[in-house]
């Protein structure tokens, strides 16, 4: 963006017209949904001093309820991981009867309702279910334990990473392969060496994406959490209980502490990526 | 993404053949990994729904509950949608065509509503418009509803669907320039004459693809409505808040049946998306979300 000599514009002179009502529409609209609920809840959580927020939060229920979020949450985005380096290989080198079917099933969890996928879930993973009936005669429980919440945050957080990696190798140099395995590197040194770190930052982000998503998570999890307040109780579902007990200045505190870890998981993956210098953004 | 590769389809590279114990695992732990994920949950939905026949199907979509669930969750779309549709459309307007300061910042804020998680998103109206709100006790005075009532369900939805549209026509209208417009514009024609007939026609794929993600989260939003609607049978219930309640009433069937509806409305979302990708891959912005 340069700055016309002299005088502040706001914008460079285009012959095009509209600039004004659209950043005005753009603005107003994005401040009457977005910027003015959201200093509501900021305003709200300020209006607890340090101490008692700190109080709030550093009670047992919801310290519990923290780390079970993000413990949960980082298992599930990390199977993701694994499973979505793999299914990008599968789409992106592998050609199969079907391919087009698999790589549009990618998107469910995008697509169904998260109600949707946790009843369905519950009903499988539950004691007389298709999947959980398996497990209940070694005494795993899967649904109404932690397991059951790892599954639901799996499921949805399937597709961020598939959708990062798959145009990344998409893109990735096949000569590269091929001067690795002429210089007598076998396919697996290849892939560690040469093929995996091109696709690392691909896979962070990924990873951070899945990881963010499955902190706020709530439709597909509740039904199959179990809800025991301590063990299987989640950060959203705490929120929902305090604003229920209408506490909404405790379900704030909670609200902003969880919205800053995960701003803060997502910023750190920008500035990472402007740092690998991936960062393709315009204007 | 998906849609050229095919054409592309590379001759026989030797050097990327992996080696056969490493194709199977690959292919076994890909697909399977989706048949656990994906397939099955959408199966279990489809047979739960059958368990007692097409019958009891039929007779718990009829339930007068439901009805007005779905009559709820279409009237929240259709207005939420459209609004977010025109937004999309002016910022990417904006942000496209036009070269000015803090664009970068006005990106990352139509981004928020997508790291919010939705139990807060449905929260924040409440704040605004609940008793206990800003607003709350100005509302009552003046008799007016807005959460637990369809305003609310509407604001919720508009707030967690609104990146949408925004996302899949920004990049594109900025890959695209103003070059086009400008000539338009310098041959005579009118700022509208210039959006209708040289923008809209660069766009309509893409503004359909942007319109059919947006309404497939705004009729299957769960977490911000529940936290809004008061869960009011017969009144304030969409359709996944239906499977809410039916589910909780251990009415599995019924609860099913309510979901095989939303389970369909994502198939078809899927089906005219990959459709989309499909035949105008070229015309749809690059970046999946």
């Amino acid at each position: 963006m340069t700055a016309t000599a002299g005088a502040w514009r706001l914008h460079r002179w285009s012959v095009l017209p509209g600039f004004g009502l659209g950043l005005g529409f753009t603005l107003f609209y994005l401040s009457l949904i977005v910027l003015i609920p959201l200093s509501a809840l900021v305003l709200k959580a300020s209006e607890l001093d340090m101490a008692s927020a700190w109080r709030v939060l550093a009670s047992p229920r919801v310290f519990a309820a923290f780390r079970l979020t993000f413990l949960a949450s980082a298992v599930a985005a990390l199977v993701n991981s694994i499973f979505g380096l793999v299914i990008a290989w599968l789409l992106v080198r592998y050609r199969f009867w079907g391919r087009r079917i698999v790589d549009a099933l990618v998107d469910l969890p995008f697509a169904l309702p998260t109600a949707v996928a946790g009843v369905s879930l519950a009903a499988l993973m539950a004691g007389n279910g298709w999947v959980g009936s398996m497990f209940a005669p070694f005494g795993v429980q899967i649904a109404y334990a932690p397991p059951g919440i790892v599954i639901a945050l799996i499921f949805v957080g399937l597709p961020f990473v598939v959708r990062t990696v798959q145009p990344v190798l998409q893109d990735f140099e096949p000569e590269l392969e091929e001067a690795a395995a002429t210089l007598g590197a076998d396919r697996w040194v290849t892939f560690i060496r040469v093929i995996f770190p091109a696709l690392a930052p691909a896979m962070l982000t990924g990873f951070a994406l899945a990881f963010a998503r499955a902190t706020g998570e709530y439709g597909s999890v509740i039904f199959i959490a179990g809800n025991r307040p301590g063990l299987t109780e989640i950060v959203p579902l705490l929120i929902v209980i305090k604003l229920e007990e209408f506490d909404y200045r405790g379900a704030s505190v909670i609200a902003v502490a969880s919205l800053a870890v995960s701003f803060s998981i997502l910023m750190a993956i920008n500035l990472l990526q402007r740092r690998l210098g991936q960062h393709r953004g315009r204007g | 993404m998906a849609g050229d590769s095919a054409a592309a389809a590379p001759p026989e590279r030797l050097a990327l053949r992996d080696p056969r114990w490493a194709r199977w695992a690959i292919f076994v732990g890909g697909i399977g990994f989706l048949a656990l994920f994906v397939v099955l949950p959408l199966a279990a939905v489809a047979v739960e729904a059958l368990r007692k026949g097409f019958g009891a199907y039929f007779s718990d979509l009829g339930d007068p509950d439901t009805i007005s669930a779905i009559h709820m969750t279409l009237t929240v779309a259709a207005i939420a949608v459209p609004l977010n549709c025109v937004f999309g459309v002016a910022a990417a307007w904006t942000i496209g065509k036009f070269a000015f300061r803090g664009k970068t910042l006005l990106l990352s804020l139509i981004d928020v509503p997508f790291s919010v998680s939705p139990v807060i998103s449905g929260m924040l109206f409440l704040l605004l418009f609940g008793l206990q709100g800003w607003f709350g006790h100005w509302l009552r005075e003046h008799h007016w509803k807005i959460v637990f009532a369809l305003p609310g369900l509407v604001l919720a939805t508009m707030f967690v669907t609104l990146p949408f549209v925004a996302r899949e026509l920004i990049p594109l209208m900025q890959e695209q320039g103003a070059d086009e417009e400008e000539a338009a514009r310098m041959l005579g024609a009118g700022g509208l004459r210039v959006f209708w007939s040289v923008t809209l026609p660069n766009i309509k794929w893409a503004l359909l693809y942007g319109v059919l993600l947006c309404n497939a989260r705004a009729m299957g939003e769960f977490g911000a409505v529940s936290v809004v609607s008061g869960h009011i049978r017969g009144l304030t219930n969409t359709l996944p808040l239906q499977v809410d309640i039916l589910y909780n009433e251990y009415n599995m069937v019924a609860a099913f049946a309510t979901a095989s509806l939303l389970a369909g409305l994502a198939l078809v979302t899927l089906v005219v998306k990959s459709f989309l990708e499909w035949r105008y891959a070229d015309q749809l912005a690059l970046t999946r979300r």
